[in-house]
Protein backbone atom coordinates (compact mmCIF):
# COMPACT_ATOMS: atom_id res chain seq x y z
CA UNK A 1 0.00 0.00 0.00
CA UNK A 2 2.75 2.31 0.98
CA UNK A 3 5.35 3.22 -1.97
CA UNK A 4 7.82 1.56 -1.56
CA UNK A 5 10.12 2.55 -4.75
CA UNK A 6 13.65 2.84 -3.52
CA UNK A 7 15.16 6.38 -2.82
CA UNK A 8 18.04 7.41 -3.86
CA UNK A 9 17.78 10.89 -1.86
CA UNK A 10 17.71 8.51 1.31
CA UNK A 11 20.54 6.80 2.48
CA UNK A 12 19.19 4.66 5.17
CA UNK A 13 17.68 2.45 3.35
CA UNK A 14 20.39 1.30 1.08
CA UNK A 15 22.26 0.88 4.19
CA UNK A 16 19.54 -1.13 5.40
CA UNK A 17 20.89 -4.77 5.87
CA UNK A 18 20.05 -7.85 7.34
CA UNK A 19 22.10 -10.51 9.35
CA UNK A 20 21.30 -13.45 10.05
CA UNK A 21 22.96 -14.60 13.64
CA UNK A 22 21.74 -17.17 15.81
CA UNK A 23 19.87 -16.37 18.67
CA UNK A 24 21.80 -16.70 21.66
CA UNK A 25 20.44 -19.82 23.95
CA UNK A 26 18.58 -18.86 26.77
CA UNK A 27 19.73 -21.17 29.25
CA UNK A 28 16.83 -20.38 31.65
CA UNK A 29 14.39 -20.65 29.16
CA UNK A 30 15.60 -24.05 28.11
CA UNK A 31 15.58 -25.35 31.74
CA UNK A 32 12.55 -24.73 32.04
CA UNK A 33 11.39 -26.31 29.05
CA UNK A 34 12.97 -29.57 29.53
CA UNK A 35 11.94 -29.33 33.36
CA UNK A 36 8.55 -29.37 32.01
CA UNK A 37 8.59 -32.66 29.52
CA UNK A 38 10.62 -34.21 32.35
CA UNK A 39 7.78 -33.45 35.02
CA UNK A 40 5.63 -34.72 32.73
CA UNK A 41 7.44 -37.86 31.98
CA UNK A 42 7.80 -38.41 35.95
CA UNK A 43 4.24 -37.94 36.56
CA UNK A 44 3.48 -40.90 33.70
CA UNK A 45 5.83 -43.38 35.45
CA UNK A 46 4.86 -42.16 38.84
CA UNK A 47 1.20 -42.61 37.54
CA UNK A 48 -0.03 -39.82 39.34
CA UNK A 49 -3.47 -39.70 40.26
CA UNK A 50 -5.28 -38.71 36.96
CA UNK A 51 -2.28 -39.61 34.94
CA UNK A 52 -2.85 -43.27 34.43
CA UNK A 53 -4.12 -42.59 30.77
CA UNK A 54 -1.97 -39.90 29.88
CA UNK A 55 0.79 -40.84 27.91
CA UNK A 56 4.36 -39.55 28.52
CA UNK A 57 6.25 -37.51 26.02
CA UNK A 58 8.48 -40.08 25.07
CA UNK A 59 5.52 -42.18 24.25
CA UNK A 60 3.98 -39.33 21.92
CA UNK A 61 7.05 -38.48 20.22
CA UNK A 62 6.74 -42.46 19.27
CA UNK A 63 3.45 -42.24 18.39
CA UNK A 64 4.36 -38.81 15.74
CA UNK A 65 7.09 -40.61 14.32
CA UNK A 66 5.95 -43.88 14.01
CA UNK A 67 2.32 -42.81 12.65
CA UNK A 68 1.73 -39.10 11.68
CA UNK A 69 5.43 -37.67 10.30
CA UNK A 70 5.11 -39.73 7.51
CA UNK A 71 1.16 -39.61 6.87
CA UNK A 72 -0.59 -38.07 3.98
CA UNK A 73 -3.50 -38.06 6.15
CA UNK A 74 -1.99 -36.34 9.20
CA UNK A 75 -0.83 -33.59 6.85
CA UNK A 76 -3.84 -33.21 4.85
CA UNK A 77 -5.31 -32.45 8.31
CA UNK A 78 -3.16 -29.57 8.68
CA UNK A 79 -3.99 -28.20 5.32
CA UNK A 80 -7.98 -28.67 5.73
CA UNK A 81 -7.43 -27.07 9.37
CA UNK A 82 -5.20 -24.31 7.76
CA UNK A 83 -7.74 -23.77 4.55
CA UNK A 84 -10.84 -23.22 7.15
CA UNK A 85 -8.62 -20.84 8.96
CA UNK A 86 -7.33 -19.08 5.92
CA UNK A 87 -11.05 -18.41 4.01
CA UNK A 88 -12.65 -17.86 7.07
CA UNK A 89 -10.10 -15.45 8.25
CA UNK A 90 -9.80 -13.56 4.61
CA UNK A 91 -13.55 -13.24 4.42
CA UNK A 92 -13.43 -11.41 7.67
CA UNK A 93 -11.12 -9.24 6.59
CA UNK A 94 -12.95 -8.65 2.79
CA UNK A 95 -15.95 -7.78 4.83
CA UNK A 96 -15.11 -6.36 7.69
CA UNK A 97 -12.69 -3.89 7.05
CA UNK A 98 -14.97 -2.08 4.12
CA UNK A 99 -17.79 -2.29 6.99
CA UNK A 100 -15.58 -0.81 10.01
CA UNK A 101 -14.84 2.12 7.42
CA UNK A 102 -18.23 2.53 6.20
CA UNK A 103 -19.35 2.72 9.99
CA UNK A 104 -17.07 5.22 10.78
CA UNK A 105 -17.41 7.40 7.43
CA UNK A 106 -21.47 7.27 7.07
CA UNK A 107 -23.00 8.46 9.81
CA UNK A 108 -26.24 6.88 7.91
CA UNK A 109 -25.63 3.64 7.41
CA UNK A 110 -23.94 3.45 10.70
CA UNK A 111 -27.23 4.45 12.53
CA UNK A 112 -29.07 1.52 10.20
CA UNK A 113 -26.85 -1.35 10.16
CA UNK A 114 -24.81 -0.96 13.63
CA UNK A 115 -28.09 -2.31 15.96
CA UNK A 116 -28.62 -5.10 14.09
CA UNK A 117 -24.87 -5.72 14.44
CA UNK A 118 -24.32 -5.02 18.24
CA UNK A 119 -27.36 -7.18 18.50
CA UNK A 120 -25.39 -10.24 16.64
CA UNK A 121 -22.04 -9.69 17.63
CA UNK A 122 -22.52 -10.92 21.72
CA UNK A 123 -23.35 -14.09 20.53
CA UNK A 124 -20.25 -16.79 20.38
CA UNK A 125 -19.58 -17.77 17.14
CA UNK A 126 -20.19 -22.01 18.69
CA UNK A 127 -23.56 -20.69 19.58
CA UNK A 128 -23.75 -20.28 15.47
CA UNK A 129 -23.25 -24.47 14.44
CA UNK A 130 -26.31 -25.62 14.25
CA UNK A 131 -28.52 -22.61 12.41
CA UNK A 132 -25.00 -22.36 9.98
CA UNK A 133 -25.47 -26.69 9.85
CA UNK A 134 -29.16 -26.07 8.86
CA UNK A 135 -28.01 -22.90 6.58
CA UNK A 136 -25.31 -23.50 4.46
CA UNK A 137 -25.25 -26.49 1.74
CA UNK A 138 -22.23 -28.04 3.03
CA UNK A 139 -20.51 -29.13 6.19
CA UNK A 140 -17.29 -27.09 4.88
CA UNK A 141 -18.85 -24.14 3.89
CA UNK A 142 -20.42 -24.03 7.61
CA UNK A 143 -17.39 -24.59 9.44
CA UNK A 144 -15.93 -21.64 7.36
CA UNK A 145 -18.35 -19.53 8.14
CA UNK A 146 -18.06 -20.30 11.73
CA UNK A 147 -14.28 -19.10 11.43
CA UNK A 148 -16.12 -16.01 9.44
CA UNK A 149 -17.65 -14.96 12.47
CA UNK A 150 -15.15 -15.36 14.94
CA UNK A 151 -12.91 -13.20 13.49
CA UNK A 152 -15.26 -10.56 11.68
CA UNK A 153 -16.79 -8.83 14.43
CA UNK A 154 -13.78 -7.69 15.89
CA UNK A 155 -11.95 -6.87 12.92
CA UNK A 156 -14.67 -4.52 12.18
CA UNK A 157 -15.33 -2.78 15.16
CA UNK A 158 -11.78 -2.62 15.23
CA UNK A 159 -11.53 -0.63 11.88
CA UNK A 160 -14.73 1.42 13.25
CA UNK A 161 -12.96 2.41 16.14
CA UNK A 162 -9.76 2.99 13.71
CA UNK A 163 -11.46 5.19 12.03
CA UNK A 164 -12.92 7.00 14.96
CA UNK A 165 -9.90 7.97 16.17
CA UNK A 166 -8.43 9.44 13.42
CA UNK A 167 -7.19 12.69 14.17
CA UNK A 168 -9.11 15.54 12.76
CA UNK A 169 -5.56 17.47 12.88
CA UNK A 170 -4.45 14.87 10.10
CA UNK A 171 -7.46 15.65 7.90
CA UNK A 172 -7.43 19.47 8.34
CA UNK A 173 -3.78 19.71 7.66
CA UNK A 174 -4.37 17.22 4.49
CA UNK A 175 -7.18 19.36 3.09
CA UNK A 176 -5.04 22.77 3.98
CA UNK A 177 -2.56 20.97 1.91
CA UNK A 178 -4.46 20.77 -1.25
CA UNK A 179 -6.11 17.13 -0.95
CA UNK A 180 -9.42 16.16 -1.64
CA UNK A 181 -12.39 13.96 -0.54
CA UNK A 182 -10.77 10.84 -1.87
CA UNK A 183 -7.39 11.31 -1.57
CA UNK A 184 -8.05 11.82 2.03
CA UNK A 185 -9.65 8.74 1.98
CA UNK A 186 -6.59 6.96 0.38
CA UNK A 187 -3.68 8.83 1.70
CA UNK A 188 -4.90 9.94 5.34
CA UNK A 189 -7.68 7.67 6.84
CA UNK A 190 -6.64 4.51 5.24
CA UNK A 191 -2.76 4.32 6.81
CA UNK A 192 -4.24 5.91 9.89
CA UNK A 193 -6.79 3.38 10.37
CA UNK A 194 -4.14 0.38 9.71
CA UNK A 195 -2.65 -0.10 12.77
CA UNK A 196 -6.57 -0.97 14.25
CA UNK A 197 -7.02 -3.09 10.78
CA UNK A 198 -3.95 -4.83 12.04
CA UNK A 199 -5.22 -5.46 15.89
CA UNK A 200 -7.77 -6.66 14.69
CA UNK A 201 -6.39 -8.98 12.92
CA UNK A 202 -3.90 -10.19 15.60
CA UNK A 203 -7.08 -10.73 17.78
CA UNK A 204 -8.98 -12.47 15.33
CA UNK A 205 -6.42 -14.61 13.94
CA UNK A 206 -6.32 -16.27 17.65
CA UNK A 207 -10.12 -16.45 17.85
CA UNK A 208 -10.33 -18.28 14.43
CA UNK A 209 -7.89 -20.83 15.60
CA UNK A 210 -10.23 -21.33 18.46
CA UNK A 211 -12.77 -21.54 16.61
CA UNK A 212 -11.90 -23.97 13.80
CA UNK A 213 -10.97 -26.25 16.33
CA UNK A 214 -14.15 -26.53 17.98
CA UNK A 215 -16.31 -26.23 15.06
CA UNK A 216 -14.20 -29.09 13.76
CA UNK A 217 -15.21 -31.22 16.94
CA UNK A 218 -18.50 -30.68 16.47
CA UNK A 219 -19.19 -30.74 12.64
CA UNK A 220 -16.34 -32.07 10.57
CA UNK A 221 -14.66 -35.48 9.45
CA UNK A 222 -11.74 -33.90 9.02
CA UNK A 223 -8.96 -31.70 10.33
CA UNK A 224 -6.77 -31.11 13.27
CA UNK A 225 -9.51 -30.72 15.66
CA UNK A 226 -11.11 -33.94 14.00
CA UNK A 227 -8.10 -35.49 14.80
CA UNK A 228 -7.48 -34.98 18.35
CA UNK A 229 -11.70 -35.60 19.09
CA UNK A 230 -11.06 -38.99 17.42
CA UNK A 231 -7.95 -39.75 19.28
CA UNK A 232 -10.76 -38.99 22.23
CA UNK A 233 -13.29 -41.17 21.22
CA UNK A 234 -11.09 -44.14 19.67
CA UNK A 235 -9.29 -44.34 23.25
CA UNK A 236 -5.80 -43.55 21.73
CA UNK A 237 -4.69 -40.42 23.88
CA UNK A 238 -1.13 -40.33 22.18
CA UNK A 239 -3.02 -39.17 19.45
CA UNK A 240 -5.10 -36.40 20.92
CA UNK A 241 -1.89 -35.20 22.59
CA UNK A 242 -0.21 -35.32 19.40
CA UNK A 243 -3.45 -33.10 17.97
CA UNK A 244 -3.39 -30.87 20.68
CA UNK A 245 0.70 -30.12 19.86
CA UNK A 246 0.03 -29.44 16.19
CA UNK A 247 -2.94 -27.17 17.19
CA UNK A 248 -0.63 -24.93 19.33
CA UNK A 249 2.30 -25.08 16.18
CA UNK A 250 -0.34 -24.07 13.90
CA UNK A 251 -1.57 -21.48 15.93
CA UNK A 252 1.55 -19.74 16.47
CA UNK A 253 2.62 -20.16 12.72
CA UNK A 254 -0.53 -18.38 11.93
CA UNK A 255 0.43 -15.81 14.71
CA UNK A 256 4.00 -15.40 13.04
CA UNK A 257 2.95 -14.83 10.04
CA UNK A 258 0.06 -12.49 10.62
CA UNK A 259 2.64 -10.44 12.59
CA UNK A 260 4.77 -10.69 9.57
CA UNK A 261 2.27 -9.06 7.66
CA UNK A 262 1.52 -6.44 9.96
CA UNK A 263 4.96 -4.99 10.59
CA UNK A 264 5.09 -4.82 6.31
CA UNK A 265 1.42 -3.05 6.49
CA UNK A 266 3.33 -0.72 8.91
CA UNK A 267 6.92 -0.05 7.77
CA UNK A 268 7.05 3.11 10.30
CA UNK A 269 5.77 1.63 12.93
CA UNK A 270 9.25 -0.52 12.72
CA UNK A 271 12.46 0.55 13.63
CA UNK A 272 14.05 2.72 11.50
CA UNK B 1 -9.40 47.88 4.26
CA UNK B 2 -6.64 50.28 5.90
CA UNK B 3 -3.18 49.07 5.00
CA UNK B 4 -1.70 48.71 8.83
CA UNK B 5 -1.24 51.04 11.78
CA UNK B 6 1.75 49.50 13.27
CA UNK B 7 4.86 47.47 11.25
CA UNK B 8 8.13 46.39 11.65
CA UNK B 9 10.90 48.89 11.21
CA UNK B 10 11.77 48.20 7.79
CA UNK B 11 14.05 45.22 7.06
CA UNK B 12 17.41 45.68 9.10
CA UNK B 13 19.89 43.50 8.04
CA UNK B 14 19.60 39.75 6.12
CA UNK B 15 15.37 40.35 6.48
CA UNK B 16 14.05 39.21 3.46
CA UNK B 17 11.59 41.90 2.15
CA UNK B 18 8.05 42.41 3.19
CA UNK B 19 6.24 40.00 1.06
CA UNK B 20 3.88 42.04 -1.72
CA UNK B 21 0.73 39.05 -0.33
CA UNK B 22 -0.46 38.05 3.27
CA UNK B 23 -2.49 40.82 4.41
CA UNK B 24 -5.10 39.82 6.93
CA UNK B 25 -8.05 42.12 8.08
CA UNK B 26 -10.17 40.44 11.27
CA UNK B 27 -12.91 43.02 11.95
CA UNK B 28 -15.23 42.57 14.75
CA UNK B 29 -14.81 38.89 14.53
CA UNK B 30 -17.24 36.77 16.79
CA UNK B 31 -17.60 33.19 17.59
CA UNK B 32 -20.78 31.20 19.43
CA UNK B 33 -20.25 28.10 20.14
CA UNK B 34 -23.91 26.59 20.86
CA UNK B 35 -23.84 22.97 21.05
CA UNK B 36 -26.97 22.07 23.47
CA UNK B 37 -28.49 25.25 24.09
CA UNK B 38 -26.32 27.14 25.76
CA UNK B 39 -24.05 29.57 24.11
CA UNK B 40 -21.02 29.87 24.79
CA UNK B 41 -19.20 33.28 23.48
CA UNK B 42 -15.34 32.37 22.53
CA UNK B 43 -14.42 35.15 20.80
CA UNK B 44 -16.11 38.96 20.63
CA UNK B 45 -15.69 41.67 18.94
CA UNK B 46 -11.88 41.14 17.62
CA UNK B 47 -10.32 42.98 15.31
CA UNK B 48 -6.83 43.30 14.06
CA UNK B 49 -4.80 44.62 11.17
CA UNK B 50 -2.30 42.46 9.81
CA UNK B 51 0.18 44.11 7.79
CA UNK B 52 2.18 41.62 4.95
CA UNK B 53 5.19 39.87 6.30
CA UNK B 54 4.51 41.00 10.02
CA UNK B 55 5.34 38.30 12.91
CA UNK B 56 2.19 38.53 15.55
CA UNK B 57 1.84 36.94 18.37
CA UNK B 58 -1.39 36.23 20.02
CA UNK B 59 -0.96 35.88 24.52
CA UNK B 60 -3.91 34.81 26.18
CA UNK B 61 -5.09 32.61 28.75
CA UNK B 62 -6.43 29.31 28.22
CA UNK B 63 -9.66 28.88 26.74
CA UNK B 64 -9.53 32.52 25.73
CA UNK B 65 -10.52 31.76 22.16
CA UNK B 66 -6.65 31.82 20.69
CA UNK B 67 -7.32 28.65 18.72
CA UNK B 68 -10.83 29.74 17.66
CA UNK B 69 -9.16 32.12 16.18
CA UNK B 70 -6.90 30.26 14.29
CA UNK B 71 -9.24 27.74 13.76
CA UNK B 72 -10.92 30.51 11.58
CA UNK B 73 -7.94 31.64 9.99
CA UNK B 74 -7.20 28.26 8.96
CA UNK B 75 -10.54 27.60 7.52
CA UNK B 76 -11.16 24.57 9.92
CA UNK B 77 -14.21 26.68 11.76
CA UNK B 78 -17.01 29.18 10.80
CA UNK B 79 -17.75 32.89 12.36
CA UNK B 80 -20.73 33.51 13.68
CA UNK B 81 -19.97 37.63 13.14
CA UNK B 82 -17.72 39.69 11.61
CA UNK B 83 -15.18 39.06 8.86
CA UNK B 84 -11.53 38.19 7.98
CA UNK B 85 -10.10 39.33 4.81
CA UNK B 86 -6.80 37.93 3.24
CA UNK B 87 -5.50 40.32 0.86
CA UNK B 88 -9.05 41.73 0.65
CA UNK B 89 -10.38 38.46 -0.40
CA UNK B 90 -12.89 37.44 1.71
CA UNK B 91 -11.79 34.06 4.00
CA UNK B 92 -14.17 33.66 6.13
CA UNK B 93 -18.04 35.74 7.07
CA UNK B 94 -21.04 34.28 8.95
CA UNK B 95 -22.83 31.50 6.05
CA UNK B 96 -19.59 31.33 3.90
CA UNK B 97 -18.26 27.93 3.97
CA UNK B 98 -14.59 27.34 6.08
CA UNK B 99 -12.30 26.52 3.51
CA UNK B 100 -9.08 25.35 4.03
CA UNK B 101 -5.95 25.82 1.26
CA UNK B 102 -2.25 25.94 1.12
CA UNK B 103 -2.38 30.09 1.42
CA UNK B 104 -2.67 29.33 5.06
CA UNK B 105 -0.80 26.34 6.65
CA UNK B 106 -0.99 25.96 9.89
CA UNK B 107 1.27 23.81 12.81
CA UNK B 108 -0.84 22.58 15.35
CA UNK B 109 0.41 22.57 19.37
CA UNK B 110 0.66 18.40 19.12
CA UNK B 111 2.11 18.56 15.72
CA UNK B 112 0.42 16.78 12.92
CA UNK B 113 3.48 15.16 10.60
CA UNK B 114 1.82 12.07 9.00
CA UNK B 115 3.14 9.32 11.01
CA UNK B 116 3.23 6.95 8.03
CA UNK B 117 5.33 8.93 5.67
CA UNK B 118 8.82 9.81 5.41
CA UNK B 119 9.95 13.36 6.91
CA UNK B 120 10.89 13.89 2.77
CA UNK B 121 6.99 12.77 1.82
CA UNK B 122 5.37 14.41 4.24
CA UNK B 123 7.04 17.86 3.63
CA UNK B 124 6.57 17.44 -0.15
CA UNK B 125 3.04 16.38 -0.03
CA UNK B 126 1.23 19.51 -0.05
CA UNK B 127 3.33 20.38 -3.16
CA UNK B 128 2.62 16.99 -5.15
CA UNK B 129 -1.17 17.27 -4.23
CA UNK B 130 -1.36 20.33 -5.29
CA UNK B 131 0.59 19.38 -8.85
CA UNK B 132 2.86 22.75 -8.02
CA UNK B 133 5.81 21.29 -9.27
CA UNK B 134 6.83 17.82 -10.25
CA UNK B 135 7.91 15.27 -7.74
CA UNK B 136 11.74 15.04 -8.22
CA UNK B 137 11.30 19.29 -7.75
CA UNK B 138 9.71 19.15 -4.58
CA UNK B 139 11.85 17.16 -3.33
CA UNK B 140 14.97 19.13 -3.89
CA UNK B 141 13.60 21.93 -2.82
CA UNK B 142 12.38 20.08 0.53
CA UNK B 143 16.29 18.80 0.53
CA UNK B 144 17.33 22.46 0.58
CA UNK B 145 14.92 23.56 3.19
CA UNK B 146 15.59 20.50 5.21
CA UNK B 147 19.46 21.18 5.35
CA UNK B 148 19.12 24.41 5.98
CA UNK B 149 17.56 24.22 9.73
CA UNK B 150 20.34 22.14 11.29
CA UNK B 151 21.25 19.38 8.73
CA UNK B 152 17.29 17.64 8.83
CA UNK B 153 18.13 16.31 5.46
CA UNK B 154 20.18 13.75 7.09
CA UNK B 155 16.74 12.26 8.58
CA UNK B 156 14.98 12.65 5.34
CA UNK B 157 14.08 9.26 4.88
CA UNK B 158 13.08 8.52 8.59
CA UNK B 159 9.51 8.53 9.93
CA UNK B 160 8.41 10.79 12.34
CA UNK B 161 8.33 9.05 14.92
CA UNK B 162 12.18 8.36 15.27
CA UNK B 163 12.53 12.15 15.67
CA UNK B 164 12.65 14.23 18.71
CA UNK B 165 9.92 16.66 19.38
CA UNK B 166 11.68 19.25 18.48
CA UNK B 167 12.87 18.00 15.49
CA UNK B 168 9.27 16.75 14.43
CA UNK B 169 7.84 20.55 14.88
CA UNK B 170 11.09 21.95 12.50
CA UNK B 171 10.04 19.39 9.91
CA UNK B 172 6.16 20.98 10.18
CA UNK B 173 6.95 24.00 9.99
CA UNK B 174 8.78 23.23 6.79
CA UNK B 175 6.19 21.47 5.53
CA UNK B 176 3.67 24.24 6.03
CA UNK B 177 6.62 26.90 4.48
CA UNK B 178 7.68 24.74 1.34
CA UNK B 179 4.22 25.48 0.24
CA UNK B 180 4.54 29.23 0.61
CA UNK B 181 2.02 30.29 1.98
CA UNK B 182 0.50 34.14 2.42
CA UNK B 183 -0.02 33.02 6.09
CA UNK B 184 1.76 31.07 8.76
CA UNK B 185 -0.52 30.20 11.62
CA UNK B 186 1.34 28.61 14.66
CA UNK B 187 -0.80 27.37 17.44
CA UNK B 188 1.31 26.91 20.52
CA UNK B 189 4.35 24.88 18.36
CA UNK B 190 6.51 24.57 21.05
CA UNK B 191 4.49 24.22 23.90
CA UNK B 192 5.65 21.37 25.64
CA UNK B 193 9.14 21.97 25.46
CA UNK B 194 11.52 22.98 27.88
CA UNK B 195 13.47 26.06 28.24
CA UNK B 196 17.01 24.68 25.81
CA UNK B 197 14.33 22.95 23.30
CA UNK B 198 12.39 26.17 23.20
CA UNK B 199 15.10 28.81 22.41
CA UNK B 200 16.94 26.18 19.81
CA UNK B 201 13.50 26.28 18.34
CA UNK B 202 13.04 29.71 18.54
CA UNK B 203 16.19 30.40 16.65
CA UNK B 204 15.04 28.15 13.65
CA UNK B 205 12.10 29.41 13.28
CA UNK B 206 13.52 32.91 13.41
CA UNK B 207 16.13 32.16 10.72
CA UNK B 208 13.41 30.73 8.43
CA UNK B 209 11.43 34.25 9.19
CA UNK B 210 14.51 36.06 8.30
CA UNK B 211 14.64 33.78 5.04
CA UNK B 212 11.26 32.94 3.58
CA UNK B 213 9.24 35.99 5.75
CA UNK B 214 5.49 35.80 5.81
CA UNK B 215 2.99 36.58 7.52
CA UNK B 216 2.83 34.86 11.11
CA UNK B 217 0.53 34.30 13.19
CA UNK B 218 1.78 32.75 16.28
CA UNK B 219 -0.59 31.45 19.47
CA UNK B 220 1.32 31.08 22.88
CA UNK B 221 0.57 31.55 26.17
CA UNK B 222 4.11 32.50 26.77
CA UNK B 223 4.37 36.27 27.33
CA UNK B 224 8.49 36.02 26.98
CA UNK B 225 8.40 33.95 23.78
CA UNK B 226 5.74 36.50 21.99
CA UNK B 227 7.95 39.57 23.13
CA UNK B 228 11.41 38.08 21.70
CA UNK B 229 9.87 36.41 18.66
CA UNK B 230 7.14 39.01 17.41
CA UNK B 231 6.91 42.61 15.84
CA UNK B 232 3.62 42.63 17.76
CA UNK B 233 1.99 41.25 20.20
CA UNK B 234 -2.01 40.96 21.03
CA UNK B 235 -2.39 39.97 24.23
CA UNK B 236 -6.28 38.94 24.34
CA UNK B 237 -9.19 38.50 27.39
CA UNK B 238 -10.38 35.35 28.75
CA UNK B 239 -13.50 34.24 27.17
CA UNK B 240 -15.28 35.53 25.68
CA UNK B 241 -12.09 36.73 23.84
CA UNK B 242 -11.17 40.48 23.06
CA UNK B 243 -8.69 42.12 22.09
CA UNK B 244 -6.85 43.65 25.34
CA UNK B 245 -3.92 45.18 24.67
CA UNK B 246 -1.49 45.50 21.07
CA UNK B 247 1.69 46.20 21.79
CA UNK B 248 4.29 46.82 19.01
CA UNK B 249 7.57 45.65 19.91
CA UNK B 250 10.30 48.07 18.40
CA UNK B 251 13.44 45.06 19.10
CA UNK B 252 15.68 44.73 16.22
CA UNK B 253 16.22 41.79 14.27
CA UNK B 254 18.22 39.68 14.39
CA UNK B 255 16.91 39.30 17.64
CA UNK B 256 19.27 38.02 20.34
CA UNK B 257 19.08 37.13 24.17
CA UNK B 258 20.97 39.80 24.78
CA UNK B 259 18.03 42.53 24.03
CA UNK B 260 15.69 40.63 26.85
CA UNK B 261 17.96 42.70 29.29
CA UNK B 262 17.97 46.04 27.63
CA UNK B 263 15.40 48.75 29.04
CA UNK B 264 13.43 48.91 26.06
CA UNK B 265 12.64 45.51 26.50
CA UNK B 266 12.03 45.39 29.95
CA UNK B 267 9.63 48.31 29.79
CA UNK B 268 7.35 46.39 27.18
CA UNK B 269 7.08 43.37 29.12
CA UNK B 270 6.06 45.14 32.54
CA UNK B 271 3.48 46.73 30.57
CA UNK B 272 2.32 43.21 29.14
CA UNK B 273 2.98 41.45 32.19
CA UNK B 274 0.36 43.50 33.74
CA UNK B 275 -2.48 43.12 31.15
CA UNK B 276 -1.54 39.17 31.03
CA UNK B 277 -2.12 37.68 34.74
CA UNK B 278 -4.95 40.03 34.89
CA UNK B 279 -6.48 38.12 32.52
CA UNK B 280 -5.32 35.28 33.80
CA UNK B 281 -6.29 35.86 37.47
CA UNK B 282 -9.91 36.70 36.18
CA UNK B 283 -9.80 33.81 33.83
CA UNK B 284 -9.13 31.96 37.12
CA UNK B 285 -11.51 33.38 39.60
CA UNK B 286 -14.29 32.59 36.77
CA UNK B 287 -13.13 28.98 36.56
CA UNK B 288 -13.63 28.56 40.46
CA UNK B 289 -17.37 29.99 39.61
CA UNK B 290 -17.93 27.58 37.27
CA UNK B 291 -16.42 24.93 39.57
CA UNK B 292 -18.56 26.10 42.46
Amino acid sequence: MENATVDPLVPARAAKRRSWKLPRLDWRGTAAVAGFFLAWQLAVILALPGFDEIPGPWEVLNTFVGEFLFSADYWASWAVSFQRVFLGFLIAQVIGIPLGLFFGINATLRSLVFPVFEMMRPIPPLAWVPLSILFWPTNESSIIFITFIGAFFIITINVFEGVRSIRPEHVWLARSLGAGTFRIFRKIMLPAVIPSIAVGMTLGIAVTWNVVIAAEMIASDSGLGRLTWEGYVSSTPTVVVVGMISIGIAGYLSTVIVDWIERKMMPWKAGR
Amino acid sequence: MSDTQTSAPAGPAGLAPRPETGRLSISHVGKVYDPDGSAVVAVEDFSLEVAAGDFVAIVGPSGCGKSTLLNVLAGFDTLTSGEVLLDGTPLARPGLAPRPGPDRVVVFQHGALFPWMTVLDNVTYGLVKQQKMPRAEARRRAMELLAASGDLDQIAGSFPAKLSSGMQRRVEIIRALINDPKVLLLDEPFRAMDTVNKNTMHRHLLELYRRNRKTIIFITHDLEEALFLADRVIVMTTRPGKMKMDIAVDLPRPRTRAMMASDAYLALREKAVVAVSEEAKRAFERGEREMA
